[in-house]
């Protein structure tokens, strides 16, 4: 009953336009904000921080990026995890020699740069399609950890080649570096999720958004009614790598600490972000957050049930979550291929019916 | 359905909270991914040390141990989420058995105050206790492990080796890097010519590397390799018909894992030791009776004597002698982090200590103190005998050249302490 769109009237394009029509759903989402800024931080451990909540928003932000790339615009990449070296790297150098500048500039900054690179290796993708474009992104994700393995300028010359995020603060709040709270490694994850999840969608829907869906329903169509392919994928590999820029240079500062490039973003992290968006549901802001939720919070949370509760050993327990997280993903994707936020849009078509669905 | 797993999970992490007042020890291990059969019998020495200790002796000073075992899988999130699951349960000590983790632990542990010991690994400068005051590396390091690998070229080749070529193939990542500066130091003190030939993770395709050595015909060949990347370089080493008495790899390289596979091509390979090869050794006697026999050995129980499952081990001990030393400081037998600190800052082991432990000469015999982190940086060779299918030690403990790493330790040391305004000093 409380589902409904009946009643609750829209007087204006703005309105009539909303993301969220349903007011149970405007509501859900204004109260789910305000538990994440107002509550979750006073109840947060390091533990929850750690281990759970700021790698979940981290990923988001990349499965957001790469939803552009692939879910919107149609465009197949593997070089995520090349990419995210590239917002670490980026913003390693920056805080190192710009120590004066806030860390939210330089993440920015870092993002930009993301797109920059990101753009450079999207120029095949105007000649290439499908599986061959995800061949060439694959060599850019080879080709930038062997440049950040190779040249120690990037590195600042260290002995070891890892790069270390030195202490910066946020409003005189430390956010990286040992001493961090977990409120405040949360928080700025946060809003930077918040940022970048309305910047998509509002991105999504306007024009570019819709250039980057005709490109991919069918490209030579879309060029023929006027879009302009050559922008509409630059823009797209541009803005998908300043997310997932931004997610990189977070993932070093903020969560790790310590990066070392090869291990940290191996073509395994491509792989990983390459599945959240897959399901999480293409083409889908809520499916960035359900996927990165999965593949996350999923291996934790079995480890904590099997290890913890069940006091399987661990290595048993470390086969059993391949196992049973592989096993997810492929009834997942054969019962439902277009991801967990469909899922949810089913959902939502039910309770719009219920309880009288004929 | 983000709900459903929150509360989960919160569930779980509730029920795993795990019983206070024994002396917990942490084992970041990893039984599962690309370093597995390495992970698994230094996982299994450190875990049946530990059972050892409680079924024969009841503990350490009269308090039960714990070992908390944590899967990291080698993969650096994992091991901040096991850090940040088992650091609320008064943990120890850490030995995360991992480069990348440790890097990663090293700033986090020294503000929760907590110690890590990296024995024979991690970051080399933590040596310096005046800047690493919760970092622990004895009793040897890389830098002593690349000194220990010129002083038994030097050894062999009787004193002089002005214009030798040396080639090092490594790991190309932090791990492998480290031995690359002393390298160059030693090159110059010594006059040896120095190539490096990177390796990249996991190294399963070496191909390239090996003709440019057959190309370039070193004297000798060090390696820097972990895992996989062993077993292959030892493969194309017999396969290039490079003399293996002069192939020394660290002791990461060192596993019957890595020499197992070459067959008979791997007789003669050499690698560096900080501590005893075998099973010859009392203390396997009562962990055959009080461990496997009683079905308590960890994993599969098949690891004991190899040369991983033997530093695993050794591991334990010193972890455990340190806590004696903690309880003799402090006059208690719960101890927590901060006094283990103060009794891995004491440490003393002597030839007396080993014996007591069941392991008379395994190791050399070294003192930490809060200036030195890192022991006395004593370094022995191994040798395979592929025939008998063993290692035989070759060469005693040797000192490194502690004049080349001190300068070395003291300057990478100052560089981190800069980085993150740390004061140097003894408390």
């Amino acid at each position: 009953m409380l589902y409904r769109e009946a009643g609750d009237y829209k007087t204006s394009y703005a309105k009539d336009n909303q993301t969220f029509p349903i007011k149970f759903d405007r509501v859900a989402y204004y109260v789910l904000l305000l538990v994440a800024f107002c509550v979750v931080p006073f109840v947060i451990n390091d533990y929850w921080a750690s281990a759970v909540l700021v790698p979940f928003l981290i990923y988001v932000i990349a499965a957001l990026g790469l939803n552009i790339l692939i879910g919107y615009c149609g465009q197949l990449s593997l070089g995520t995890g090349g990419f995210m070296a590239v917002g670490a790297y980026s913003a390693y150098k920056l805080m190192t020699s710009f120590p004066d500048v806030s860390i939210i500039i330089h993440i920015l900054i870092a993002g930009v740069i993301t797109a920059l690179v990101g753009m450079l290796f999207g120029l095949p993708s105007l000649r290439i399609k499908g599986f061959y474009l995800a061949v060439a992104t694959l060599a850019s994700q080879f080709f930038l950890i062997w440049l950040f393995n190779r040249v120690p300028w990037f590195y600042n010359y260290s002995a070891s080649g890892t790069i270390n995020a030195p202490e910066r603060t946020v409003f005189g709040v430390n956010v990286t570096g040992p001493n961090v709270d977990a409120w405040a490694q949360y928080m700025i994850c946060l809003v930077f999720v918040v940022g970048c999840a309305w910047f998509v969608r509002n991105l999504t829907r306007g024009t570019l958004g819709r250039s980057w869906m005709a490109i991919r329903d069918m490209d030579i169509a879309a060029e023929i009614i006027g879009v302009n392919p050559l922008k509409a994928k630059l823009s797209a590999f541009g803005l998908s790598s300043f997310f997932i820029g931004i997610a990189g240079a977070l993932l070093f500062t903020v969560y790790l600490g310590a990066v070392e490039g090869g291990e940290a973003f191996g073509i395994s992290k491509s792989f990983l972000v390459l599945f959240m968006v897959i399901i999480g549901g293409l083409g889908s802001i809520l499916g960035s957050f359900l996927g990165a939720a999965f593949m996350v919070l999923m291996p934790v949370l079995l480890k904590n049930v099997l290890v913890g509760n069940l006091g399987w050993p661990t290595d048993v327990s470390a086969h059993f979550e391949f196992v049973i997280v592989g096993a997810l993903i492929m009834a997942f994707l054969i019962f439902e291929p277009h991801g967990l936020a469909q899922l949810w849009r089913l959902a939502k078509e039910k309770l719009r019916l219920w309880p009288f669905p004929h | 359905m983000k709900l459903k797993l929150a509360t989960m999970a919160v569930a779980a992490v509730m029920a795993a909270a795990p019983v206070m007042a024994d002396l917990v020890f942490p084992a970041l291990s990893y039984r599962t991914g690309p370093y597995a059969a390495n992970g698994i019998p230094f996982a299994d020495g450190y875990a049946d040390y530990f059972t050892l200790l409680n079924e024969r002796d009841g503990g350490i000073g009269g308090e039960m141990t714990k070992l908390m075992e944590c899967e990291t899988g080698y993969n650096t999130e994992k091991g901040v989420e096991c850090y940040e699951a088992t650091k609320g349960s008064n943990p120890l000590v850490y030995q995360p058995l991992s480069t990348g983790i440790t890097y990663q632990l090293i700033p986090k542990m020294t503000a929760d105050d907590i110690p890590m010991h990296t024995m024979g690994y991690g970051r080399t400068s933590a040596k310096n206790g005046e800047v690493f005051r919760n970092i622990f590396n004895y009793p040897a390091n890389y830098w002593d492990g690349a000194s220990g690998a010129v002083n038994h070229v030097l050894d062999v080749e009787g004193g002089d080796i002005k214009g030798k070529k040396i080639t090092l193939i490594y790991h190309n990542s932090a791990y492998g890097k480290e031995p690359i500066r002393t390298l160059e130091e030693l090159s110059k003190k010594h006059g040896f010519e120095l190539k490096v030939i990177p390796v990249d993770h996991p190294g399963q395709e070496q191909k390239s590397q090996w003709l440019q050595i057959r190309r370039e015909k070193p004297d000798y060949v060090f390696m820097w390799g972990w895992g996989v990347m062993n077993s292959v370089a030892i493969q194309e080493a017999a396969n290039i018909k490079f003399p293996m008495d002069h192939f020394i790899g660290i002791w990461w390289s060192g596993s019957e894992n890595d020499v197992i596979p070459a067959g008979a091509g791997a007789n003669g390979y050499k690698s560096l030791t900080f501590h005893g090869v075998g099973s010859d050794y009392p203390v396997y006697a009562d962990i055959q009776k009080y461990v496997v026999d009683a079905g308590k050995a960890a994993g599969a129980g098949d690891q004991l004597g190899t040369v991983l499952y033997n530093r695993g081990l050794y591991a334990a001990m010193l972890a455990a002698e340190a806590v004696k030393t903690a309880q003799g400081i402090h006059g208690t037998a719960a101890i927590n982090a901060v006094q283990m600190r103060d009794g891995m800052a004491a440490l003393e082991i002597t030839a007396a200590k080993m014996a007591a432990a069941g392991l008379p000469e395994f190791g050399p015999e070294f003192k930490v103190s809060c200036q030195n982190h890192g022991g006395n940086g004593f370094v022995g060779v191994a040798q395979w005998d592929a025939a008998a299918g063993k290692w035989n030690s070759v060469s005693d403990y040797v000192q490194s050249d502690q004049d080349v790493i001190g300068a070395l330790v003291a300057e990478d040391s100052a560089a981190y302490a800069a980085e993150n305004n740390i004061t140097p000093g003894c408390n």
